[in-house]
């Protein structure tokens, strides 16, 4: 189909390498989309950026291991507001002291505790589980309606140093909100550490959230639940 | 320029009862349809870059980029610092009240209940058992915690300008008093604002009897000194009346805004209020110059030169049966008015109430007084108690008698206890120079004030949240002050100050005020007393018992005025007389009339404004006297003729010195709240004015519903459109819903500055409001209806409707706003990319976005101001009222963990919780016997735009007004 009318007309603007190298590109594109949604993807899942087991240094080497795991000391001997406040609430000095005070009452590592108590001036601790402003949470209704501290803390009482037990990002919250039954456990075991339940999850885990009250998906899955 | 004649016209013209906001909306001029058809007039102008549209576009891109690696960034680290000891009751988290009471204006208390976060004062409600207060807070209340962590107070003691110590202070001030305590205290003189704090009188009072040739001058710009004259003639003794008006049938105010600022408001309100929306109705007839809330909410509404005002009074004290009245008449005041009026009031023998302004000239008030003698009304509405002040004197004679010794040269130490003389003095009594003539002056202040900058030694004074102290209400109920937060810049109490008077050792304001309380009620268990004062935040039997009175013969007439114009001057609505002029959130507050903001004009009435040729904005000359004063004008519609109200207050030294004018500048001695012979030129300038009453039409929309109680009675449920082409919402657990009385509400914008408060709602400044970016959740508007120079006014409170069907959840691209399942239109910061096609799609206008960083961020003080429950919003966010969302959350984890359902009352949202007159109320719907599905049963509760079938949660009653059939 060479006829005049082609033939007499302006010559072909693209080579017929364009073809190619247009097919290429576009390829080219995806895939360099691809690549970055990959590697954007792995890196907001990254410890990099969650912290998910890096321990945490602190100024005093308090370990969990020992005291929850070793001496199984209850969480809320120190955590004391968790049952009442949004906030479970980090030990005043006084309350390391109790013991302290009598217990490697010369350790060199207890030695900012002590100066603490001495001059009034608080200890500084790192915070591990640190979310954003704009996200309200509050322990003690999670306390209340039988989620465990392990379900979001981890097992404590194996860190040494405490780290980041999970993402805490929004989908890792909305996964419990969703389906809260997955994860509620009778109210005496919310503080075990090693608590496994006796029966199916799924029918203790509906049973509780009838008996607790806890709140249907739609409720628990409104912006201002936690935003606000 | 409008014209009054063609507004008539048309109002005339028109269908049925028509609003209107703005004088030029009531005239509909073309060039108003043109102002308005641009949407957004201010907005235009706004874009001036240079920048063309593809240089614009690839910037945005960039910015895109940019602002996409920035959100990258990690969370940095942040610390947790536990308590070393924690103190007893604190659990981080929870909040704590505690009972105090803030020492407002004429020295009054109103109680508080202060509530601290981890040791902050960030918010104050009211006091339910403080007779002041009631449970409700005024704006100025709400608004004192940003003066507490305002970055701008002093914040160390100077000598000539240069910062020094407390102790070097002592040091000089010692050595000072040592020498006058060798002559008897003759160069000293002390001059506060009105004293009632019972430990401060006394202390005073101690010093006195020590150095008995030292003086004690008070002097407090607004003071209530008048009415003391006002009781000396009608009753020959020192009395102030206390209304009971929940038992008054006729109220008859002249010129009082006993509900804007009377030394009562906040019970006056709830108490009046509660009247308006029963069966047994009140009736409320007002008499005054200007428009005032209290104006605006009278049934019958008299706009009258202040020199008629007496006239009326007289003539109404005639009526009354008050004897020896001559009944005086003037063209202003309508005889069948004062019949109607005199007649009402006499078929409600014992249960009416004459009150007038504490501002009148002694004459009114006393005639009113008398009025309520011959009218069987004391001990009924009306009781007359001691007064509350320590020292109850005419100012102005003290002021002046100070101002002579200075001027001769008979003061060697002047302490300055407050105030701010040196800027707020009547124009001819020369404080500021004379004060130059006194070899060592102090001033006790908060700010750097035109007081302090003429004083030697400045010391920062605590503000009440930081310093211990006590107060009297209005009926002598005292309360202790106590301090929420150590003194942020080292300043000290009053108390503190006086006690280092003598050579005994400093004390701190604790032991002064307890030793002072222990005094007077020592014996018993004195511990146990004081505690419980402090916890109920009323120190009991305290209020003062009524006192029986004999009326005088009623004062002769004085001299009629010189006729012409009157000026009026009166506190500005939001600054007062100056002392809230460095509060941002009050100076941002829109006036309750005019809707002004940042700025202070002098008002006029429309008439007045034809003839004089004037405008809103044009600058005027006002002169009386030899003193003249430069200002802008605004129309008020309702003002009286020849009558301008100046207020005063506004450019008081400081950071926002540059707003408004000095009203102060005209206001002499002879005419401290009206004068005569005042002369107008105009000068040719013109000012804008920053507005919120916004150029709009209603379109014939019916926006503000109003009845007479006639009309009210034969209302019939109307039918409420439930169909709709989106599917029901359902709603298991509560439904959150509000109701809004017009009736009731007074327009005194207490909940705009309480909302203010608990939402962390930035300022914006003065040309941002020019450009319509005010970001108030909640406003008010105030429609008129009527006549312009004499029209019914309403007060409106907008907040969002939370709508079943809300046109700004469909429209949003990124679900920032989406429906809750207790159905509030929720709105999400963090999801919000600032479209802004929500607010384009909303009919009610109630989104606010904020356009710049406006929250302060990096400001240290004022971190601590912020309510931690709630999301400081950034720059690009859209925002808007939330029901006051984290108190639902809170109260329902509360309820929860009881294991019960939310009680009706539980939730209640900040504005419901500021409003004196409970025209807020808030519930849930779900539940059938709450109040607010009570309310909105009823016959006049009706939906705004109910047309467009939003389906809104916010609804309101309709206003109902109970005229005098014989004045119809």
């Amino acid at each position: 189909m060479t006829g005049a009318f082609h033939s007499d007309s302006m010559p072909q603007i693209f080579h017929p390498s364009t073809n190619t190298i247009s097919r290429v590109s576009i390829a080219g594109v995806l895939a360099v989309v691809a690549l970055a949604g990959a590697v954007g993807g792995s890196l907001v899942d990254s410890t990099y950026l969650t912290s998910v087991r890096v321990p945490q240094v602190q100024p005093v080497p308090f370990s969990h291991e020992h005291h929850v795991g070793g001496l199984g000391i209850d969480c809320r001997y120190c955590h004391t507001t968790v049952e009442t406040s949004s906030f479970a609430g980090v030990p005043a000095t006084e309350i390391c002291m109790n013991c302290h005070k009598q217990i490697w009452s010369r350790s060199a590592m207890l030695e900012p505790v002590r100066a603490s108590f001495r001059t009034g001036e608080p200890l500084r601790w790192n915070r591990v589980y640190d979310l954003a402003g704009f996200v309200y949470f509050d322990h003690s209704i999670h306390v209340h309606k039988g989620v465990g501290c392990v379900t979001c803390h981890g097992r404590v009482d194996t860190m040494p140093l405490l780290w980041r037990a999970n993402t805490l990002q929004m989908g890792w919250c909305l996964d419990c909100h969703r389906e809260p039954w997955r994860h509620l456990r009778p109210r005496e075991a919310v503080f075990s550490m090693d608590w496994q339940p006796d029966e199916d999850q799924e029918t203790l885990g509906h049973r509780l959230a009838k008996e607790y009250g806890v709140m249907d998906a739609r409720e628990l899955t409104s912006c201002w639940t936690c935003h606000r | 320029m409008t014209d009054l004649d063609l507004i008539r016209a048309r109002l005339a013209a028109a269908r049925g009862e028509v609003f209107w906001r703005t004088l030029e909306e009531a005239a509909d001029e073309p060039a108003f349809r043109a102002l308005v058809a641009r949407e957004y007039p201010a907005q235009g102008p706004v874009w001036l870059d240079p920048v063309r549209r593809r240089s614009f576009l690839k910037l945005m891109a960039g910015a895109l980029a940019l602002g996409g690696i920035g959100a990258c960034s990690r969370q940095p680290s942040e610390p947790i610092v536990p308590y070393v000891h924690t103190p007893e009751h604190v659990v981080p988290g929870r909040a704590l009240y505690f009972a105090s009471a803030m020492p407002s204006w004429a020295g009054l208390g109103i109680g508080v209940l202060v509530e601290s976060e981890l040791g902050r004062p960030v918010k104050l409600e009211g006091n339910p058992d403080h007779p002041a207060s009631g449970g409700a807070t005024d704006a100025f209340a709400q608004a004192s915690v940003l003066t507490l962590y305002d970055p701008d107070r002093l914040q160390a003691v100077a000598f000539a300008g240069t910062i020094g110590t407390w102790t070097d202070f002592l040091a000089a001030f010692r050595s000072a008093m040592g020498v006058q305590r060798a002559r008897r205290g003759a160069g000293l003189r002390i001059l506060t604002e009105t004293v009632t704090s019972p430990t401060l009188a006394a202390q005073l009072q101690a010093i006195l009897a020590d150095l008995p040739d030292a003086r004690w001058h008070q002097w407090e710009p607004a003071g209530r000194h008048l009415v003391a004259a006002g009781t000396q003639a009608a009753f020959g003794a020192d009395l102030r009346p206390v209304h009971r008006l929940a038992d008054a049938d006729v109220i008859v105010a002249l010129g009082s805004d006993f509900l804007g600022c009377g030394p009562a408001h906040l019970a006056d309100v709830r108490a009046f209020a509660s009247r308006r929306r029963a069966e047994q109705m009140s009736r409320l007839y007002v008499a005054e110059s200007g428009l005032t809330p209290t104006g605006a909410k009278a049934d019958h509404r008299l706009a009258l030169r202040p020199s008629d005002v007496a006239v009326l009074a007289r003539a109404l004290a005639a009526a009354a049966g008050v004897p020896d009245v001559a009944g005086a008449t003037s063209d202003a005041v309508p005889a069948r008015w004062v019949e109607a009026v005199a007649r009402d009031l006499a078929s409600h023998r014992g249960r009416s109430v004459v009150i007038a302004g504490d501002t009148e000239p002694a004459e009114v008030q006393a005639l009113a007084h008398l009025a309520n003698v011959a009218l069987g009304n004391v001990g009924h509405t009306v009781d007359y108690v001691a007064p509350p002040e320590a020292h109850s004197e005419d100012q102005l004679a003290s002021l002046r008698a100070l101002v002579d010794d200075m001027a001769a040269g008979r003061v060697e130490l002047l302490v300055v206890l407050g105030g701010d003389p040196a800027f707020n003095a009547p124009a001819d009594v020369p404080f500021a120079s004379a004060m130059d003539r006194v070899p060592l002056r102090v001033h006790l202040g908060l700010y750097a004030n035109a007081t302090a900058a003429r004083s030697h030694w400045v010391v920062p004074a605590a503000h009440w949240l930081e310093s211990w102290g006590d107060v009297r209400a209005f009926d002598g109920t005292a309360t202790i002050i106590q301090p929420l937060i150590a003194p942020l810049y080292d300043g000290h109490s009053a108390q503190e100050l006086l006690a280092v008077f003598g050579e005994q050792p400093e004390k701190s304001g604790h032991d002064l005020v307890r030793e002072y309380w222990q005094r007077e009620r020592g014996g018993g268990d004195f511990e146990a007393m004081w505690r419980a004062w402090l916890e109920a935040g009323v120190v009991p039997d305290t209020a003062s018992k009524p006192s029986a009175v004999t009326a005088r013969p009623a004062p002769a007439p004085s001299p009629p005025g010189g006729g012409g114009l009157e000026v009026v001057f009166r506190p500005d609505a939001m600054v007062h007389d100056g002392r809230f002029a460095h509060n941002a959130w009050l100076q941002e507050l829109p006036r309750p009339i005019t809707h002004l903001t940042w700025d202070a004009a002098v008002e006029i009435g429309p008439r007045t404004a034809a003839r004089l040729g004037v405008t809103n904005g044009d600058v005027v000359e006002l002169v009386r006297a030899g003193r003249a004063l430069r200002a802008p004008v605004w129309i008020v519609p309702g003002h009286a003729d020849d009558s301008l109200t100046v207020p005063f207050g506004y450019a008081a030294p400081g950071p926002f010195a540059a707003h408004g004018f000095d009203g102060y500048a005209l206001r002499s001695a002879d005419a401290l709240w009206s004068a005569s012979g005042v002369e107008v030129r105009k000068t040719g300038e013109w000012r804008r004015l920053a507005t919120t009453q916004p150029h709009q039409v209603m379109e014939g929309r019916d926006i503000v519903r109003a009845y007479t109680l006639e009309e009210h009675r034969a209302l019939a449920e109307p039918p409420h459109a439930r169909e709709s082409l989106y599917p029901e919402w359902d709603y298991p657990g509560y439904r959150w819903a509000m109701a809004i009385d017009l009736s009731a509400c007074v327009g005194c914008k207490a909940c705009v500055v309480a909302c203010q408060a608990e939402n962390n709602i930035p300022v914006v400044g003065r040309s941002e409001v020019l450009r319509g970016r005010e970001m108030h959740w909640l406003r008010i508007d105030t429609y008129f209806t009527g006549d312009p120079a004499a029209p019914d006014a309403y007060f409106m409170p907008v907040p969002c409707m939370h709508c079943e069907n809300a046109p700004c959840e469909v429209v949003c691209p990124v679900e920032a706003t989406v429906h809750g399942a207790e159905g509030l239109n929720e709105m999400v910061y963090n999801r919000c990319v600032g479209t802004r096609y929500c607010s384009n799609n909303c009919p009610y206008k109630v989104r606010r976005f904020n356009f710049f960083e406006y929250s302060r961020w990096n400001v240290e003080s004022v971190k601590l101001l912020y309510n931690p429950d709630v999301t400081v919003r950034s720059r690009g966010v859209m925002e808007k009222c939330t029901y006051c969302v984290q108190r639902i959350v809170q109260r329902r984890i509360d309820a929860e963990k009881e294991g019960r359902r939310l009680r009706d009352g539980e939730v209640v949202t900040a504005c419901a919780q500021a409003c004196p007159a409970d025209a807020i109320v808030f519930g849930d719907l779900n539940d059938g016997a709450s109040r607010v599905a009570r309310l909105k049963a009823e016959a006049r509760n009706y939906a705004l735009l109910e047309s467009l079938n939003t389906q809104p949660r916010t609804t309101y009653l309709a206003a109902v007004r109970n005229p005098n059939p014989e004045l119809a």
